[in-house]
């Protein structure tokens, strides 16, 4: 075959990009003795009850399709902890889908809602997927720039600036991957007033907000007219440090979550049992696993943030996650050449913020996910690498 | 909590200029703290966690169930005392339940450790009665499991 099946591919699939994550992923893969502040996963292991739950429901067979829209128990459980968490409440029966973790969450949503040329707005920088599943369901990303100096938190004038007719979605991801970003309650009350307006479903992951180290979290969902124009994604990767076993879910009106129901039960059937028995598990005990890593997290934050800014990258303070986006401007590099270089003077792994769309550029993604010796190392050798450039 | 203190329970090895980087403090201030903590007696010493599966030291390890005749003034405590004075008793509770001190005794062999028991520790005016049991094999210690499985092997160096 002349061109080794090339011809085969889906022309909306070739011109999608490659994760600029799995390219820099190659390079630290060949150098196993760098510190890696790249990673996008908690690095706690999954408390042992969770793990345990799981074990316990290995040993009694649990091993079975479960309900398409996933366990009731633990649709119910999760209706519990959403309401003690946000102050929302959903029909365990109806409103509440569980999925293969968050992403499926997100593709499904878009691919039940989106019509071929239909518009989605975005905030940028940005978790790698959110353009590419946008184009995967046939759809047009409109993205919307997030500015350091509104500490990566979304400004509702560019969002209507950035409006055309087509739009249908509005997503929103607080605190964000990478920047840790996070949009206050009154910018979310002006975004919900111009969702209604324009009548958008906003689609919010709000896979971080147990990781808000400062203020109150406010899910969008909460604000006057928006639960029925909302669907609410969540899952239990970061919280719960429980990334292996894929488990997430969507809660929103009826008839949405029973559309994105019909998407998943077509593709994916259902979650798996063994992680859904994990999540149950998870709901109902684990509140004091999360807080004890979130502390954590918190002063690895205080630490890296002020390291940063003492080594000459400007920092902002992120609000939450376990991200910290630094300005790498001083340098006077690009963001790939920065933390190319950087990997190879000092062995040192940082994401260039390209991976995160091009309003990612002129910065880096460093997790602070690692312990502080590793940080305090990484941050002196980042600092060493600076005066060596500079 | 005191945050030095909670820095030295977060378990990493760390020297006082890296506690000071962490704190945000000035080292001089983390020495102070440290010398201030010992001082009044919250932080008794320094010592590394060890597999004692991996070291070859040939020491025998027991734990000690000591039942006592309680004395009229000081309780327990001037027994519980006497006994923690010697060598071979790493650490010394006192109990709820069927018997009253809890001994965590190492020795250089069974011989060593049966007669700190016959000789010193029965002999002890108060002690009414030990049940020794012998140490066969580690599985957790100071927090820390002890299986060479890992957890982290397959962890991506960068992920999204």
């Amino acid at each position: 075959m002349k061109d080794s099946g090339q011809h085969f591919v889906a022309d909306h699939v070739v011109g999608l990009p490659r994760s600029g994550i799995r390219d820099f992923f190659a390079i630290v893969a060949a150098m196993p003795q760098a510190i890696s502040l790249g990673i996008g996963e908690p690095d706690f292991v999954t408390p042992w009850h969770i793990r345990e739950a799981a074990i316990s429901a290995l040993k009694k067979g649990k091993t079975s399709y479960t309900d398409n829209l996933g366990l009731i128990r633990l649709r119910q459980e999760i209706n519990k902890y959403v309401e003690d968490s946000y102050g929302l409440s959903y029909h365990p029966e109806k409103e509440i889908l569980v999925t293969v973790g968050v992403s499926e969450a997100l593709d499904i949503a878009l691919r039940a809602v989106l019509n071929p040329g239909d518009k989605v707005l975005y905030h940028e920088p940005c978790y790698v997927s959110y353009s590419p599943s946008i184009v995967l369901a046939h759809a047009q990303p409109i993205g919307v720039k997030t500015d350091v100096k509104d500490a990566f938190g979304i400004d509702p004038v560019k969002v209507a600036e950035a409006w055309e007719p087509g739009c249908k979605v509005l997503l929103l991801n607080f605190p964000t991957n990478p920047t840790g970003g996070v949009t206050e309650r009154k910018k979310l009350e002006q975004l919900a007033k111009f969702a209604v307006e324009k009548d958008l479903l906003v689609i919010s992951d709000e896979i971080y907000s147990e990781l808000t180290f400062e203020g109150e979290h406010v899910s969008i969902a909460t604000l006057p007219g928006m639960k029925e124009r909302t669907i609410f994604l969540h899952g239990f990767s970061k919280a719960f440090a429980m990334t292996g076993f894929r488990i997430g879910y969507a809660c929103g009106p009826q008839v949405l979550i029973e559309a994105m129901m019909k998407v998943h039960q077509y593709s994916m059937l259902c979650a798996p049992i063994l992680s859904q028995e994990a999540a149950i598990e998870a709901l109902k005990n684990g509140k004091s696993s999360v807080l004890k890593m979130k502390e954590a997290y918190h002063k690895r934050r205080d630490l890296i943030v002020r390291r940063f800014n003492e080594v000459g990258l400007s920092c902002h303070n992120p609000k939450g996650s376990f991200y910290a986006f630094p300005s790498i401007e001083s340098s006077g590099m690009n963001s790939m050449d920065f933390c190319k270089g950087l990997l190879d003077a000092e062995e040192v792994a940082v994401v260039p913020g390209t991976a995160f769309g091009p309003s990612g550029a002129g910065f880096v993604r460093a997790s602070f996910s690692t312990s502080y010796e590793r940080i305090l190392e990484a941050t002196n050798r980042i600092e060493r690498y600076l005066n060596k450039i500079g | 909590m005191n945050s030095v203190l909670q820095i030295l329970l977060a378990g990493e090895r760390l020297d006082t200029a890296q506690m000071a980087q962490i704190l945000g403090l000035k080292e001089a201030d983390v020495n102070v703290e440290l010398s201030r903590l010992k001082s009044e007696g919250t932080l008794l010493g320094w010592r590394a966690i060890l597999n004692p599966e991996k070291i070859e030291d040939g020491l025998v390890r027991a734990v000690i169930e000591v039942r006592l005749s309680p004395e009229r003034d000081g309780g327990f405590d001037r027994i519980a005392e006497h006994i923690g004075e010697f060598d071979a008793v790493e650490s010394c509770y006192l109990m709820s339940g069927k018997y009253d001190l809890l001994i965590f005794a190492k020795g250089e062999d069974l011989r060593s450790i049966a007669s700190f028991i016959s000789e010193r520790l029965a002999s002890v005016e108060g002690v009414l009665s030990t049940a020794t049991h012998f140490r066969l094999r580690t599985y957790k210690e100071h927090g820390q499991v002890l299986n060479d499985s890992g957890t982290n092997g397959d962890k991506l160096p960068v992920s999204p």
